[in-house]
């Protein structure tokens, strides 16, 4: 009961702190910023991790080994993409 | 050890705030991105030191096969393929969460009350975000129609499947069988089908954001399967965000939620609004010339017809033309121009077109008057004057570039028809208004050799 409290004020707190952070984005940067925290919600993969190397070669484990490569496409796919974009954005060169 | 892989998530969690506080500024969001990935390295390298770890060859295995995918992936896209691309990886994520809880269900640690509800979480919320992400690709790819799909009882058959949801879910958490939690996965994965099917193409920078919301939400509820806090922090960080995205493309189409989700906004072909009087009236490629080359203050519209067209380049260069004839250039983008939210400017950035001159519609807005020549490339029912000055209008009241106060307007359309929301465009019809029918791009590049040869 106490580590779910605990969990709960984390929870909020990372919420209010979301919504601090990103209150103004120019709209320049709203693609990026998507894609940039859609790779963020590959953190998944921590918990992939931890199924997957149950090593018990259970079902669960197999799912874990799935869960493994999703959030990898995600994470790994989602920053370098990212970057690509952002690698576009130029200043005016002088 | 537990106590420095703790320290490490805390280390990890840092990097994420900062990473998208940076992504907010266009000169630190690069570096931003960068600090988020090496965060996302720590915690997944801490999370290798739990002791219930003993088998590296699948993870191995995984993580290899996932890189290779997601590496190669990214390299290849093109520009104009982001949105689809997003909504893919976005998916993945989704699936992932489900797959957890569902790890988690196998295994079967621990039966209290809050592992069942967050695995519950985790898989309605995963498997809504992996079919929503999954139809919104398809239509984003053009795999399926982008006008939405309507059928009879559509509300009452998504109301149903939601209410079986929450009985299943009640029924889950005291009876955590296998056949429930199948029938839960089952009923979210079709939730998330029939959710997107009725959200037509041009309100995808709604849905998108959404759903990256969502899936930032899933990896949260999986976090409270797995007492992580690190997922708990990035998972909810990613779903504030989202939402704030969501907010804010819905106010630029002065548009709830709600009616977003449910509206069938589109579909009837909005016969609604008053009947537009005039005629619309063409000109040429070369008569279009001569007005351009004597204006001193041009701006461009695009819109998602640019990103069909793949004109992005041919603009730049047009652009550029025009700013060595001294004449001074900006891109006007409407925030949900495109089909995801900053997709234009994701666009023209490809096309080198430097950031200062991406602007925003409240500020091209006030100046919009000093315009010589506004030139709209595939954009429409943002540039409606409608929507201002028609209260009968569907789309009156949502903010528009006013393009139809600059003194001359070029259109470029491909035909006569009408824009996402069905309805006729009243610009075309104004008095300072020229069409330019035929592909944007092969007019624009048309409109650039004419400048090389006249000079």
């Amino acid at each position: 009961m106490e580590t779910l409290v605990l969990l709960l004020f984390v929870f909020v707190l990372a919420g209010f702190l979301g919504f601090e952070l990103i209150q103004k984005v120019p709209s320049q940067l709203h693609t990026p910023l998507m894609s940039g925290s859609n790779a963020i919600s590959g953190i998944t993969v921590v918990g992939a991790l931890i199924a997957c190397g149950i090593g018990d070669n259970s079902f669960g484990q197999w799912l874990g080994f799935g869960a493994i490569i999703l959030a990898t496409i995600n994470v790994v796919g989602g920053y370098l993409v990212t970057d690509r974009m952002l690698g576009m954005f130029k200043k005016k060169d002088k | 050890m537990e106590k420095l892989i703790d320290l490490a998530y805390i280390v990890a969690s840092i990097l994420f705030i900062f990473g998208i506080k940076m992504l907010g500024r266009a000169d630190t969001a690069r570096r931003g991105n960068l600090l988020s990935a090496v965060g996302m390295l720590i915690a997944v390298v801490a999370t290798l030191f739990y002791k219930e770890i003993i088998d590296f060859k699948w993870i191995a295995a995984g993580l290899a096969i996932g890189a290779v995918i997601g590496g190669v992936w990214a390299q290849r896209v093109q520009m104009t393929g982001m949105p689809e691309l997003v909504a893919l990886f976005n998916g993945f994520g989704g699936l992932a969460s489900v797959l957890v809880g569902w790890a988690e269900h196998e295994f079967g640690h621990r039966t209290d009350v809050v592992t069942l509800i967050s695995i519950y979480a985790a898989i309605l919320i995963g498997g809504v975000t992996f079919t929503g992400s999954f139809i919104a690709y398809l239509k984003l790819a053009g795999k399926m129609s982008g006008r939405p799909t309507l059928f009879a009882g559509q509300k009452a058959i998504n109301g149903l499947i939601f209410a079986a949801l929450l009985i299943l879910g009640v029924y889950y958490c005291i009876q955590p069988v296998a056949w429930v939690l199948y029938a839960i996965i089952v009923l979210s994965l079709l939730l998330g089908v029939l959710g997107v099917l009725p959200i037509g193409g041009g309100d995808m920078p709604v849905v998108i954001a959404f759903l990256n919301s969502f899936s930032g939400l899933a990896g949260a509820a999986a976090g409270f399967v797995i007492l992580n806090k690190v997922l708990i922090v990035a998972g909810c960080l990613v779903g504030t965000s989202g939402i704030i995205l969501t907010i804010i493309m819905c106010k630029a189409m002065n548009r709830t939620f709600g009616n977003v989700l449910f509206g069938g906004f589109g579909a009837a072909g909005g016969a609604a609004g008053k009947a537009v009087e005039g005629e619309m009236k063409g000109i040429s490629v070369e008569d279009a010339y001569y007005v351009l080359e004597a204006a001193q203050n041009v701006i461009f519209v695009p819109g998602y017809g640019m990103a069909v067209a793949q004109a992005q380049h041919a603009v730049k260069e047009l652009g550029s033309l025009l700013e060595k004839n001294g004449a001074e250039v900006r891109y006007a983008i409407h925030p949900v121009a495109g089909r995801m939210p900053g997709h234009m400017n994701v666009l023209l950035a490809e096309a080198d077109v430097p950031y200062e001159q991406l602007c925003e519609m409240d500020a091209v807005n006030p100046t919009i008057s000093q315009v010589d020549v506004a030139i709209v490339i595939g954009a429409n029912d943002v540039v409606n004057p409608a929507a201002a000055d028609d209260p009968s209008s569907p789309i009156y009241g949502m903010p528009i570039i006013n393009v139809h106060e600059a003194r001359t307007v070029f259109a470029l359309k491909r035909g006569k028809g009408a824009g996402f929301s069905g309805l006729e465009n009243a610009l075309f019809f104004r008095e300072n208004c020229r069409m330019i029918y035929g592909d944007a791009k092969d007019t624009i590049t048309q409109l650039a050799a004419q400048f090389k040869s006249g000079h």
